[in-house]
């Protein structure tokens, strides 16, 4: 019986009223990749911060080696050999490459010293892990695939002998996310224990050797990954058995509501997002648009929703959309017709210290119907959110509770309340679900169907293809701001669309 | 849920803060080898025993009111706006062409032109800077600061050079008319047997400085703009999604805050001195921070403070007549409430947020 | 010949002038490359500027002053400290806080020290920072043009000037070619990369603040100890936000902050010594001269000459990512 690299003993940590973990035991082999999986919320992040020595575990404790370990912060956790690659990277972004893996690992005193013997170890950690990056190149001239290389480099320069990712392949192409695995396995060989934590079933499938379940702040499950299958875990995730299917009468489309014809959008940065789309939804269907994030679904959406500019033509029931300057803003997209549920919620959605009530007029504050005289009505307002609470069943039913003290599901449930009750002739759908618990995810589900089964269009945007194969009734995929194709949702299948989310072209594109 | 009611975030920390800012101002009378009873008993016989002593502490309170209103409304938008000082500034030039320069036949109809007068240019002043924050992301709070800078030369160059009456060594306007004075509280509160106020500042602006609290309120609490402003506050990203131009509302958010500010120039220059003096401001701009941070931002709060920091210049310039301590104890009282409301708030916060949390577990 | 002696004059007047400007500059530099803004540097140099003097005057010892004033300033700056990064409070406000704090406390306990109306005995002799004469500086004084540049240009200031002159290289020094450079501008950008790195944020922006409390410290005492001799009310005059105005021109680099504390020193000595300028008919008046720095920070901050970015995680107390 080997010694495990890391063993956790009874975690619990709870952030004031919040209990993030509790009682987790955990045990990791070495040189073995275990996989840490679980919805978002779940706990994953927050066990990983203590093991890493960002947070404090109220009670428990962390073995490493065999040996009780006390991790008060991050240097202790350095020392013991453990590395962490965050899921949002730790890097100055005017700094180079060699300054970034330098930080806080120098020697002595004196900068250039410390620069020439990183340059000389770096050389050897790049040919022992194929891990090959520019020293000189500055963070934000190289790409995130890169940039997470840079991370995995400062773990090793440290002498990591455990490395823990957290949602490693958010930002990345299949075709990226396929490198890592090959690099993770290449450290698997040194004899390196990894820590992988997802919410992605195929990842855990394809990458480790052990997964760990979390629910709810819970550890639900440890289990070989040879002798599981994604369905098992997916119940063990949530709780009980999935809906993977909504249940939903096939589409009637009818005339197109929205078309698009050639649409361009450049970011701040001067970027080009959207490389020239054309897309059509029509009355009574939900097209769904898949993709790795940072596609450009993001700036589509927002474009659609009057966040920002864009160039080419979008129409919407025949009629031309203003796409830069004046009428071109949300509300002008509001008074036009088109309801938004953004994919951010927290940031964009909502005003977390506003009253729920106030958070029902957002974006519709310019209603008629919320206006007495001067001023607003704020009577009527809240009448309307009292409707939509029930409606909704949106708990606790308070209108006078602020947004940050609801629920993420019930937070959601404000927003889609809020935007299909307007009726829309388009809505726009970012990410409806995520940070959502099962219930909430099925009543909104519902929601956009029945909205789809009045004959309204809907554009959905979502990461989870999951969640785009149980709702759409066609599918279109992104992948650095082209659409590379267009599918029926009973005539294709994950495999198919993970090429086409890669860039790989299929044959209609 | 709240981590705390939020009466305790409305009353008790202010409360808090108010009185750690009083323990530490009686340790500094201590150290200067004063008694603080005595002193707070001279302040408070000087600034409330009397009309008079009332007389002056309504009028700091009315300056203290339009510019901790025009700091609240910023900070509503999330905009720092340290240019209070320069904008009432503006303000004072703003009154002293109005008054100086049309032969107004009635008092009251001078007030109106001085406030359109004294908004316009305090908004003008402000408006730059925002135009910057909001075009060219230039940092407002540094902008405003260079803007009292600016406001201060150039109003030394048009005091000097050209406002200045011939003959004159005193870099100074001449009088307002007789027509444009302002009634003070002596003149509208005395009866024939019993005179009230006499010889105090306090004026109409007074009331005009509380129709203008009671015309904040409504507008952020009860208009669509102040919604706008609110939500923009909060989330920028929030208000992009929301159809809310970033732009428009710093600019607008901004525009109020220095009418607000220039308006205060209708109580200092037009109802007090009669005529445009250097420093006319003395420094109300940058109470107006105290006093919004005290305030909450809201116009009510903004009301008790100012009538507090009203007091407290009163009192203070009551203590320098008879005791040695000189006027600048109120500038460190100042500094502290300053210091313990806006800075250090999370230090009376976080503990008693535990505090709540606890009576609240002990509860269940 | 007569046009030289004047140029050599305000130039002389320029170094003097710019060298509360530059160690107040410097001072900021430290503190705001770590990500803490501080609008609080007239503050403490008016804090250091009265407890200089007054210590000077107390006890006829310059250097006495000197530490005294530097100890004033630390502790000003811990307070912004405590504030903006154990409480995570608003640096701006605390700055605004500070500067206050420092105009009331200095006079009144100048008041209550000394009984002359807000200011400090006039100091001399070893109560005052002496001017240094460089070897043979008299001998030269004849020799045409090297002769005048040498002996009232370079030589003849306090000692303080040359050290606020050498700061310039050695900060350029510290921030680009040692550890605690990188790590200092680390955690100005991106504190968590820091955090994540096993160093303490709070540790750093600690030593950055104090670093900026030190040379604030210096920059009071030049200006109450070897430019004047003695505390009086407000003497930073405004001093403390052209120093700020001076950081932003010169985009937060060192040696860019030398030459702007110059060009705005020499604004200031030709508006001493000439009033309303009179180039050829058009008259500047002296106000514009007052203004001008304030004008050119604002013109800069706009981004039609370059855009000024500052650190990216200046005025933003660090929490980590939940």
């Amino acid at each position: 019986m080997t010694v495990p690299a890391i063993e956790l003993k009874g975690i619990s940590k709870a952030f004031g009223p919040v209990q993030a973990n509790k009682d987790i035991s955990i045990s990791v082999a070495p040189g073995t990749i275990h996989g840490i999986i679980g919805e978002n919320g779940a706990g994953k992040s927050t066990l990983m911060s203590i093991l890493y020595g960002f947070y404090k575990a109220d009670k428990g404790e962390i073995w490493i080696n065999g040996t009780k370990t006390d991790i008060p912060d991050s240097q202790a956790a350095i020392a013991s050999g453990i590395g962490m690659v965050f899921q949002h990277f730790k890097l100055v972004e005017n700094f180079t490459v060699l300054e970034n893996i330098v930080l806080g690992a120098e020697d002595g005193g004196m900068l250039a010293p410390s620069l020439a013997k990183a340059r000389k170890e770096l050389k050897a950690l790049e040919e022992e892990y194929e891990l090959f990056v520019d020293p000189d190149k500055r963070i934000d001239e190289i790409g995130v695939g890169r940039q997470q290389r840079v991370e995995i480099l400062k773990a090793l320069y440290r002498k990591a002998e455990i490395l823990i990712l957290d949602e490693p392949t958010g930002v990345l192409t299949p075709s990226e996310a396929d490198q890592l695995f090959r690099i993770l396995h290449r450290l698997r060989e040194e004899g390196k224990t990894i820590i992988l934590i997802t919410h992605k079933l195929r990842e855990i499938m394809e990458a480790t050797d052990t997964v760990s379940v979390m629910r709810r702040g819970q550890m639900t499950a440890t289990v070989k990954t040879a002798e599981t299958s994604p369905q098992e875990l997916a119940e063990l995730m949530v709780g009980r058995k999935v809906l993977l299917q909504v249940d939903k009468v096939p589409a009637q489309p009818g005339k197109p509501i929205l078309e698009i014809e050639n649409l361009r959008v450049v970011d701040e940065a001067g970027v080009e997002r959207v490389k020239g789309i054309d897309l059509t939804v029509r009355a009574g269907e939900i097209v769904g648009i898949a993709g790795v994030a940072g596609n450009g679904q993001s700036e589509l959406l927002e474009v659609l929703g009057g966040m920002r500019p864009g160039q080419g033509t979008i129409r919407l029931n025949g009629t031309p959309l203003a796409l830069s300057g004046h009428g071109s803003d949300g509300q002008a997209r509001r008074a036009q017709g088109i309801a938004h549920v953004p994919e951010d919620r927290q940031r964009e959605g909502l005003i977390m210290d506003f009253h729920a009530w106030e958070n029902v007029a957002f974006g519709y504050h310019r209603d008629p119907a919320y206006k007495r005289g001067l001023f607003m009505d704020n009577a009527a307002l809240r009448a309307d959110t009292e409707r939509k609470i029930e409606k909704f069943d949106v708990r606790p039913p308070n209108a006078w509770l602020t947004a940050k003290n609801f629920s993420g599901g019930n937070q959601q449930k404000i927003v889609v309340a809020r935007e299909i009750e307007r009726n829309p002739d388009l809505l726009l759908v970012g990410q409806p679900t995520r940070g959502v618990d099962i219930g909430a995810i099925e009543f909104i589900h519902k929601q956009i169907v029945a909205l789809r089964d009045q004959g309204k269009a809907i554009l959905l945007v979502s990461v989870e293809l999951e969640e785009i194969f149980s709702l759409s009734d066609r599918i279109a995929v992104m992948f650095d701001g082209h659409i590379m194709g267009e599918r029926l949702p009973h005539e294709t299948d994950e495999k198919e669309l993970g090429l086409l989310m890669a860039g790989v072209a299929g044959e209609a594109a | 849920m709240e981590k705390m009611p939020k009466w305790a975030d409305v009353v008790l920390i202010p409360l808090i803060s108010l009185i750690l800012a009083a323990i530490l101002s009686t340790l500094v009378i201590l150290a200067i080898g004063e008694n603080p009873v005595e002193a707070v008993n001279l302040m408070v016989t000087g600034a409330l025993g009397s009309t008079y002593g009332w007389g002056y502490t309504l009028y700091y309170a009315t300056n203290f009111m339009f510019t901790g209103l025009a700091v609240a409304v910023a900070f509503h938008a999330r905009l720092f706006n340290i240019g209070g000082e320069g904008q009432a500034m503006l303000g004072g030039l703003g009154v002293a062409v109005a008054c100086l320069y049309i032969p107004w036949p009635h008092w009251s109809i001078a007030l109106l032109a001085a406030c359109a007068a004294s908004m316009l240019f305090g908004a003008a002043w402000a408006a730059i800077p925002a135009y910057l924050q909001a075009k060219r992301g230039s940092h407002i709070v540094i902008t405003t600061i260079m803007f009292n800078f600016i406001a201060a030369a150039f109003l030394n160059y048009m005091l000097v050079n050209v406002m200045r009456p011939q003959g004159s060594q005193d870099p100074a306007t001449a009088r307002f008319p007789e027509a444009v004075h302002l009634p003070t509280f002596q003149s509208m509160f005395s009866t024939a047997e019993n005179a009230v106020f006499r010889g105090a500042p306090a004026n109409i602006s007074f009331f005009v400085a509380l129709l203008a609290c009671v015309v904040v309120w409504a507008l952020i609490w009860r208009t669509r703009l102040g919604y706008e402003i609110r939500a923009y506050g909060h989330s920028e990203t929030g208000a992009v999604y929301a159809g809310i131009s970033p732009v428009r509302i710093t600019i607008i958010a901004m525009l109020i805050s220095g009418a607000l500010a220039g308006l205060m120039a209708i109580n200092n220059v037009m109802g007090e001195a009669e005529r445009l003096v250097l420093n006319a401001t003395e420094g109300a701009g940058f109470i107006g921070i105290a006093v919004a941070l005290m305030g909450r931002s809201h116009p009510f709060g903004v009301f008790l403070a100012a009538i507090l920091f009203g007091f407290l210049y009163q009192g203070g310039a009551e203590l320098a007549l008879w005791t040695s301590i000189p006027r600048e104890l109120i500038v460190v009282i100042q500094a502290l409430v300053i210091l313990f409301t806006g800075a250090l708030d999370n230090m009376v916060r976080i503990p008693l947020e535990k505090l709540f949390l606890g009576l609240r577990k002990g509860a269940e | 010949m007569e046009f030289f002696v004047t140029l050599v004059q305000v130039l002389d007047s320029t170094i003097r002038l710019a060298t509360p400007l530059l160690l107040a500059c410097l001072a900021g530099l430290y503190s705001e490359r770590a990500g803490i803004f501080d609008i609080g540097l007239e503050g403490k140099m008016l804090m250091s500027a009265f407890f200089s003097a007054a210590v000077a005057a107390v006890t006829g010892s310059v250097w006495l002053g000197l530490m005294a004033g530097i100890g004033a300033s630390l502790i000003l700056s811990a307070l912004h400290g405590v504030a903006s990064i154990t409480f995570r409070g608003n640096q701006l406000i605390s700055g605004v806080a500070i500067n206050f704090l420092a105009s009331g406390l200095t006079v009144l306990i100048a008041q209550s020290w000394f009984q002359q109306g807000g200011r400090t005995p006039s100091l001399f002799g070893g109560g005052r920072f002496e001017p240094i004469s460089f070897p043979f500086a008299e001998a030269l004084d004849a020799a045409p043009i090297i002769g005048p540049v040498y002996s009232e240009l370079l030589s003849g200031h306090s000692i303080l000037v040359y050290v606020a002159f050498l700061m310039v290289p050695l900060t350029w020094w510290v921030l680009y070619r040692t550890r605690f450079g990188l790590r200092l501008r680390a955690v100005g950008e991106n504190p968590a990369a820091v955090d994540t790195a096993g160093v303490s944020v709070v540790g750093l922006r600690f030593a950055a603040v104090a670093i900026c409390g030190v040379l604030c410290g210096i920059a009071g005492a030049y200006l109450a100890t070897a430019l004047q001799a003695g505390f009086v009310k407000e003497m930073t005059a405004g001093r403390g936000f052209i120093a700020l105005a001076a950081l932003i021109f010169a985009k937060w680099r060192p040696w860019h902050a030398m030459w702007a504390c110059l060009l705005f020193g020499l604004l200031q000595a030709i508006a001493l010594r000439f009033q309303n300028i009179d180039l050829g008919g058009i008259i500047i008046p002296v106000q514009v001269m007052d203004a001008l720095p304030y004008i050119l920070t604002v013109v800069i901050l706009a981004g039609f000459v370059g855009k000024a970015i500052p650190p990216r995680a200046g005025g933003e107390p660090y929490v980590k990512e939940r």
